[in-house]
């Protein structure tokens, strides 16, 4: 009995000291001027209107295409081959068999060697070493380097010096490949840090070893941010018209591709070819490609998205 | 719980004691290691292969043309009869896209990155910050055709009394700057975030308002994540391909006036590669020699960024 009364008489002064403080406060800051409290309207205000311009800029392109080249929606648009003769009949058969041809060659490469390198610097990499950390500081120099300059060294060392491939698919996959390494490589090691040092400690006293540890309790662990990361860069690599330019993917192509023979083109480039046409039907063809691009990238990058949230661990 | 008890009924069961010590070698697990760093020291030879595959063609455009005619001559006509090798034309034109990418990107994205890490709810922030990152999805090559049907037509609309054209390097760094918003809407609100919250509430139990908080308090606290963030952005402005070839225009003039159509770098490059590029010529050369100074330009702006990025995680981690 004694401690509750105890306790409420002690509320009861919080309660008075409270007051006093909250008094004595408004007393001093109470008054905000008339600038400030015009200010705490204005500047949200203003907030709001920037990330309104960057969603309308959204929205605008989105509605663009749809517009745009929503007359051209059919199964006609992408069965129907390059013309640079008849807009009403030009489809994108070739370039969207040719972005095929890329993205699967740039799959094949990038899962490999951009987990591979992330597994190494996030586990085995001593940080003290000073190849290491070039390694690392090389990694987000590259991430940085403009699509363009891939093509060229495309250019100069794919298609022509070293590997002298030609001007064909597996060139352009080869390149596009090199282009969004980095960011797999960064993403994957985020996804691996994430998963907390105790998993793995816990496997190695249980007598794993440490390629056990990756493989069975690391890598599972660290896998839905992996390939969300891998997904996110494969559409980047779908959408980058700049570097192929330089690999060859610039004429017209009115043939299916092969990987190392004939030349070949991608349906951005094919966009941008369409795009230069002095017709009007034409550029109407191009806002089609636009909108199947938008489309596709739209629903990629949604399920990217939805599958972090929804498999984001928290340890 | 269940598998404790197997772990311990095990070890009951299984008397034999065991060396803790390795059975062999394991030459598998050094396989492994050297393939991963294998994986990694490639990443080392990209950049080497870069360095060599601009290097070499470079060296050979400045024996035939001098380094001061390149670097100071303000008249771009590579492939004239009568050639002139002065880059200042279009690294003007380069400058202007940047110019105007970050007269959008700057308020744009740091408004936007303001408004999510202090105003938003945590509802809205669910919303809007994957919208943003469609809108860095979205193909260049889309935004380049957007620009050119409907952008500059657009502006040609509102501001009837400006003379315009096909093309408008004005209205291409505007485009440029909207998808360059997400990059710094992102990097700004991961340095907003990171400003430890003791800062903030210190802040308002003194006394402060939202506003006095977010612009006295939190911006300055973050200021070189935020300058990271438009560094950032300007390189990838000076990158950008597709939108500058397909609607700044491709005449290499010395000009700041937005509605004119000028060429850039990129640009250079990339309407260069769609003609006939045979190896040997000049024409190729300068190619790579604009590749060259590109590579240079957005290298410098790319540590200068990661410098002020260490710099705020050094101060909060």
């Amino acid at each position: 009995m004694s401690v509750n009364q105890d306790e409420h008489r002690l509320a009861g002064r919080a309660r008075i000291a409270v007051a006093g403080a909250r008094a004595a406060t408004g007393d001093v800051f109470g008054r905000s001027s008339r600038r400030e409290r015009l200010g705490n309207v204005v500047f949200p205000a203003l907030l709001l209107l920037a990330l309104s311009v960057a969603l309308a800029g959204l929205l605008a392109i989105i509605v663009w295409a749809v517009v745009e080249g929503g007359s051209r929606a059919n199964v006609d648009l992408i069965t129907n081959g390059t013309s640079r003769l008849d807009a009403a009949s030009a489809g994108y058969r070739e370039a969207i068999l040719g972005s095929l041809y890329v993205i699967g060659g740039v799959i094949l490469l990038i899962v490999p060697l951009g987990v591979g390198a992330a597994i190494y610097l996030e586990e085995y990499a001593d940080k003290t070493r000073w190849w290491n950390r070039l390694i690392e500081l090389n990694i987000q120099n590259l991430a940085g380097v403009p699509s363009i300059v891939f093509g060229i060294l495309g250019l100069a060392f794919v298609v022509r010096g070293p590997l002298s491939l030609g001007f064909v698919a597996a060139a352009g996959a080869i390149t596009v490949a090199m282009l969004v390494l980095p960011t797999v490589i960064i993403a994957a090691r985020e996804a691996i840090r994430a998963v907390p040092p105790s998993i793995r400690e816990g496997s190695l006293a249980l007598g794993a070893t440490q390629w056990q540890t990756i493989r069975r309790q690391v890598l599972p662990a660290a896998f839905s941010g992996i390939l969300t990361g891998t997904i996110l860069a494969v559409a980047r690599a779908f959408g980058e018209a700049a570097p192929l330019l330089l690999v060859g993917a610039t004429t017209f192509v009115t043939f299916d591709p092969s990987l190392f023979e004939n030349r070949f083109t991608t349906l951005p480039v094919q966009i941008f070819n369409y795009s230069k046409q002095p017709q009007e039907e034409f550029q109407v063809l191009a806002a089609g490609g636009a909108l199947v691009m938008i489309t596709l990238l739209v629903v990629v990058n949604s399920f990217a998205i939805g599958l972090r949230n929804k498999f984001e661990r928290r340890w | 719980m269940a598998s404790r008890e197997t772990v311990v009924s095990g070890t009951g069961a299984d008397p034999v004691r065991r060396s803790l010590e390795a059975t062999g070698p394991r030459y598998g697990e050094k396989v492994i290691k050297a393939l991963l760093a294998l994986c990694g020291v490639l990443s080392v030879l990209i950049t080497t292969a870069i360095v060599l595959s601009l290097l070499t063609p470079t060296l050979e455009f400045f024996r035939e043309v001098s380094l001061t005619e390149f670097l100071f001559g303000t008249e771009w006509a590579p492939s004239f009869a009568d050639a002139h090798f002065g880059v200042l034309p279009i690294v003007v034109g380069t400058l202007n896209v940047v110019f105007w990418a970050m007269v959008v990107a700057v308020p744009v994205g740091l408004g936007s990155a303001i408004y999510l890490a202090e105003y938003a709810p945590p509802r809205v922030r669910k919303v809007v910050k994957p919208m943003l990152e469609v809108l860095e999805g979205i193909p260049t090559v889309t935004i380049g055709l957007f620009t050119l049907l409907f952008l500059i037509p657009l502006a040609a609309d509102v501001f009837p009394f400006l003379d315009w054209s096909t093309f408008s390097i004005g209205v291409a760094g505007i485009a440029v700057g909207l998808l360059t918003v997400p990059l710094v809407a992102s990097v700004a609100d991961d340095a907003l975030r990171a400003v430890p919250g003791g800062l903030r509430d210190g802040a308002y139990a003194l006394g402060a308002g939202k506003l006095r908080v977010s612009l006295r308090v939190i911006l300055p606290a973050a200021i070189s994540g935020i300058v990271a963030g438009f560094v950032l952005a300007i390189s990838r402005a000076i990158g950008e391909t597709m939108v500058v070839l397909m609607a700044a225009g491709n005449r290499p003039q010395l000009s700041i006036d937005p509605t004119e159509s000028v060429q850039t770098m990129t640009g250079h490059i990339g309407s260069a590669a769609t003609g006939d590029l045979s190896t040997g010529t000049i024409d190729y050369y300068t190619v790579f020699s604009v590749a060259a100074l590109l590579f240079v330009m957005t290298l410098l702006m790319n540590v200068l960024a990661m410098r002020l990025v260490r710099r705020f995680r050094e101060v909060y981690e």
